[in-house]
Order: structure tokens, then sequence, then C-alpha cells
């Protein structure tokens, strides 16, 4: 709600936006899950969607990558209206977006190495030998150098983790997108994801987008926050604004509090004797 | 309708299952639809069904259920030869075991249990492949990889089968023949060069057709229905498991129906 007017010294690239998200309403079922999102994110840098669950967060990140449609509203990534996009134009919209999903999602009847060419071996003519090098060369940036061979069940959970930022990077998108990327994780893998990702908008400078529910993971890598809560946004700011903020719901989240929902005894005594009216 | 708003009544509950069946039926025309576009176009949009995909299913799917195929073949062709013999015996008839044999085989038998045979080893396995793939989120990394899931998965799947069940059908008329070979030179003391003679003067290359038409349909059935039920599949690894089972029923329930359908269609 409070979008910062003044670009401040950690946010990185131009205001262009990459992704617009305008008035996006969704449904699930008959349950409304997204009031009204309206959200920018721009060129080159980190956005961190956060949320508790239940948030609408990961709702969010499944509209923008387009694989669910909205009830309505828009989503624009590079500058192209998700909605009204063919099928090729969308295809070809994706090679320029890269995912790390959150359980990885690695193919588990391919090798690793097999999994992180496949974007190659389907979007581009590139002969084997220039596959494989540049297989090599993304899993040296995610510090696997190695285990090209490897199925991934024989891989750690960071590891696949990690396998799953090379395969997403594999056609140097412009955005990046990572789900969780900390989830299940031990608190110093974790760490070393936050500074591979880091890293990777150094090195290849795209946008990277993070769905996360992880407080000390947010702090430490994004430009600016969104705080979603129960659909709506509470605010966009930096790591600075959200910690100063005076919103009280930031506030319990931020302090890991659950919010109780203020009782009403009449609603409570319908709730528990199952009566209606 | 209904007693009150939270409990649908009967017939509120039968017109949902109404709709989602007839909405099941209008899925399955539009996965065989599109997966035969990618199959047919793919390669002149970019996207082609990759041939090694392909083969890698006609092994699953054809080569390795050969062995099965073959001894439960070699069974119905004895079993259809044991119980011909008896019965006609009673006509002193038994020389003509040969035409119910042969006919029963490759328009009836063949088809049928080469088609139950492959719904059960691939079409469970394809539900339960594609259900696992969307619990982990593969079918939406594909998607988000640009590459299109009906054509990376359903596609191969579909053009395997059509491929290799007819052709194991084929291979299950010859094994069963055999079986019921087998079995009748022993009982009447004919040559198994006799047997076949008899078999091939008997049999018009419209029976093997009708069969080998059938295992085409059963083979389409198989697939739509497995790549459906792995696509529906919600809740976990034990939703997998839901699926997996379902996709074997209605598989084997949708030969039988479609069997006596065509049977009827083919001998009106």
């Amino acid at each position: 709600m409070s979008t910062p007017s003044t670009s401040s010294a950690t946010t990185p690239g131009t205001a262009e936006p990459v992704i617009e998200v305008r008035d996006l309403i969704t449904h699930y079922g008959d349950r409304q899950i997204l009031n009204g999102i309206t959200l920018d994110i721009r060129r080159g840098e980190i956005m961190v969607i956060m949320g508790g669950s239940g948030s609408g967060k990961s709702t969010l990140l499944r509209h923008l990558l387009g694989l669910e449609h909205p009830t309505s509203g828009c989503v624009r990534i590079l500058g192209s209206n998700l909605a009204s996009l063919s099928p090729d134009a969308l295809i070809d919209l994706r090679k320029k977006m890269g995912v790390a999903f959150q359980g990885g999602a690695l193919f588990s009847s391919m090798t690793v190495g097999d999994n992180i060419s496949l974007p190659l071996r389907e979007h581009t003519k590139l002969d084997q030998r220039t596959i494989d090098i540049m297989v090599r060369l993304k899993l040296e940036v995610v510090s696997l150098a190695g285990f090209e061979d490897l199925m991934p069940s024989e891989l750690s959970g960071g590891m696949i983790k990690r396998a799953a930022f090379a395969r997403a990077i594999i056609l140097d998108p412009k955005l990046l997108f990572c789900d969780e990327p900390s989830a299940g994780l031990d608190p110093v893998v974790a760490s070393a994801i936050d500074d591979l990702i880091l890293k990777l908008r150094e090195a290849l400078g795209m946008s990277i987008i993070v769905v996360t529910h992880e407080l000390d993971s947010a702090f430490k890598i994004a430009d600016r926050i969104t705080v979603l809560d129960r659909g709506d946004i509470l605010m966009i700011g930096t790591v600075e604004e959200v910690r100063n903020s005076a919103n009280e719901r930031i506030h319990n989240l931020l302090n890991r509090r659950f919010e109780d929902e203020p009782i009403n005894p009449d609603e409570y005594l319908q709730r528990l004797t199952g009566q209606s009216a | 309708m209904s007693t009150s708003d939270g409990e649908p009544g009967f017939i509120e509950r039968l017109g949902r299952r109404t709709a989602s069946g007839v909405e099941e039926f209008g899925f399955g025309a539009a996965l065989l639809g599109e997966a035969s576009y990618w199959i047919a176009v793919g390669h002149w949009r970019r996207q082609p069904v990759r041939l090694d995909a392909v083969i890698v299913q006609m092994m699953e799917i054809g080569i390795f259920a050969i062995p099965i195929v073959s001894i439960l073949s070699a069974a119905i062709g004895a079993m259809l030869a044991i119980q011909g013999i008896d019965t006609l015996r009673t006509f002193g008839a038994e020389s003509q075991v040969v035409i119910g044999i042969a006919i029963g085989v490759t328009r009836e038998f063949s088809p049928m249990i080469t088609g139950i045979v492959v719904a059960g080893r691939s079409g469970s396995a394809l539900a339960a492949r594609l259900g696992t793939m969307k619990i982990n989120e593969e079918i939406a990394a594909l998607t988000v990889m640009g590459i299109e899931p009906v054509r990376f998965l359903a596609a191969p799947a579909l053009l395997a089968m059509v491929v290799m069940l007819p052709a194991l059908t084929f291979w299950s008329d010859i094994v069963a023949m055999l079986g019921a070979g087998l079995y009748v030179t022993a009982d009447l003391g004919i040559t198994m060069q006799a047997f076949f003679d008899q078999t091939l003067a008997v049999l018009d290359v419209g029976d093997l057709l009708h069969g080998l038409a059938k295992s085409l349909l059963f083979a389409v059935l198989v697939t739509v229905v497995g790549v459906l039920n792995g696509a529906s599949v919600a809740g976990g690894a034990e939703g997998v498991g839901r699926v997996t089972t379902r996709a074997v029923v209605h598989s084997i329930a949708a030969i039988v129906i479609a069997d006596m359908v065509v049977a009827f269609l083919l001998t009106r």
C-alpha cells in the first residue's frame, strides 16, 4: 500500500517494471483467494513476496507463472498480458522465465544433467557438446560441479534446490521465480541458498521473485518486500520500511504471533452449536 | 432436493455425478485431440514428439509385456480347446472345434486379454507416473519451461500404445492358437500341421482385422483413461494410489463395454 516513491540506494535497476499485476482477483472454488492485488516488480530487483500460510502467496506465484486463470484483473510479464497471448507467444515468453519450485520438481526419471539440459534440448538446436558445456557451467554456478550423472533421488534436499536453480537459469532467463527456496532446509544450507540467490542476481542481472515465509531469508536477500495477508497486500516496501512498519498485522507477522480474530460471542455460539441462523 | 445447504440430496448428487462423468468424456476427447495434434504437426511447430520417448514407452508397453501376454494367451487357447471339444463331443462334432477357436481367439479373446494385461501393466503405470509428477510439481515445471505436458508426456504414450497393443494382440493370436493346437492335437490325435491348415482354411482376414481394430480402440481407451486419471490426482501419495486403481478399473470397464459395442456393430 505504501509504495516507496523514492528509489533508495538498496534498490538497484531502473523503475521500469518487468511484472505488472493489476487488480488481480482469484477464486478457488467459491472461496476468494486474492482480493485485488496490484503490484509492480522492477527490472533487476529481488522482490520477496512474504506472508503466512493461507495468505495467498503461492496462488499469486501460480498466477505470475500463468498456471492459473484469474477471475478478473491482469498480469503483464515483460510487457505482455498473459491472458491474451497466443500459445506460441506464451512459450516464447516462458523461455525468458526460470522457476525453482519448492520441492525442486526435478524429473525423477532423468539424471541431474538431463534435467538441467532439458530446456536446451527442447528449445534450441545446440549440439550435445555445447549442451554438456552449458550444463557444467550452470552446475559450477550453483556449486554442484560433477553431479550431472546422479539421479535426483541420490541428492540431498539442499542439492536438489541447487539443481533446480541450475535448471531454472539454463536459458539465462530475465526473470527468476523461487518458491520457498529455504523451506525444509537446515539454517546453514538455507543461508547458502540465500547467498546463491544474491550471487545469481549479481552475476546474471536477473529480476528475482522469491515467495517465502522465512523472515531471516526475506530480510537478507530482499530489495523490496511485499507483505501479503489473507489475499490483501499489507504493504510493499524496503526491508527497513517493513521492519519499522507501524501496522499491527505486519508487526504480528514479524514477531511470529498468531493473530486471534476478535471473538463475536453470538457467532461463536452459532459455530459451536452448528446452527446457521 | 436438498434437506439443508450442507448436504446435497440424491437427485443433486446424481446430477453432479452425471455432469462430472460427461465432463470427463469431454476432457478425454480434448486430450486425444491434442495428443494427436502434436503427433501430427508437432514437428513443423518445432515441438516434435520425441522418438526416443516413444521407444522407451514401446519397450515398456509392448516388449516387456510379451512374457505375461504369451502365458495368458496360451492358457486361453488351451482353455477354449478344452471347453470346445467337451461341448462339441455331445454332438460328435469335435473336429469342428477349430473354427470356434480360430474365430473366438482372433475376434475376442486375444484383443480382450491383451487389452486387460496392458491396462493393468501400462495404464496403471501411466496414471501413477503422471500423478506423481503432478504432485511433485513436475508437470507445472514442464509448463513453465514452455514444454507442453501433453506433447511431452501423453503423446509418446499414445503413439507407443496404438502401435504396440495391436502388435501384442497379433502375437497373442499366434500364441493362443499354438496353445489350442497343443491340446487339440493331443486330444483328437491330429497333427499340428493339420490343425494349422484347418485354422487357416476357416480363418478370414476380416476376423483378424476385427480383433486388431478393437485392440487399436483399446489402446486409445487405456491411454486416455490413464492420462486423465493421472492428471486428476489430488491429495498426495494416497491420491496417486487412488487414481492408479481407478485408472485400471475404468480402463478394463471401458475395454469390455467397447468390445461389446464394436462386436455388435461389426457383426450385424
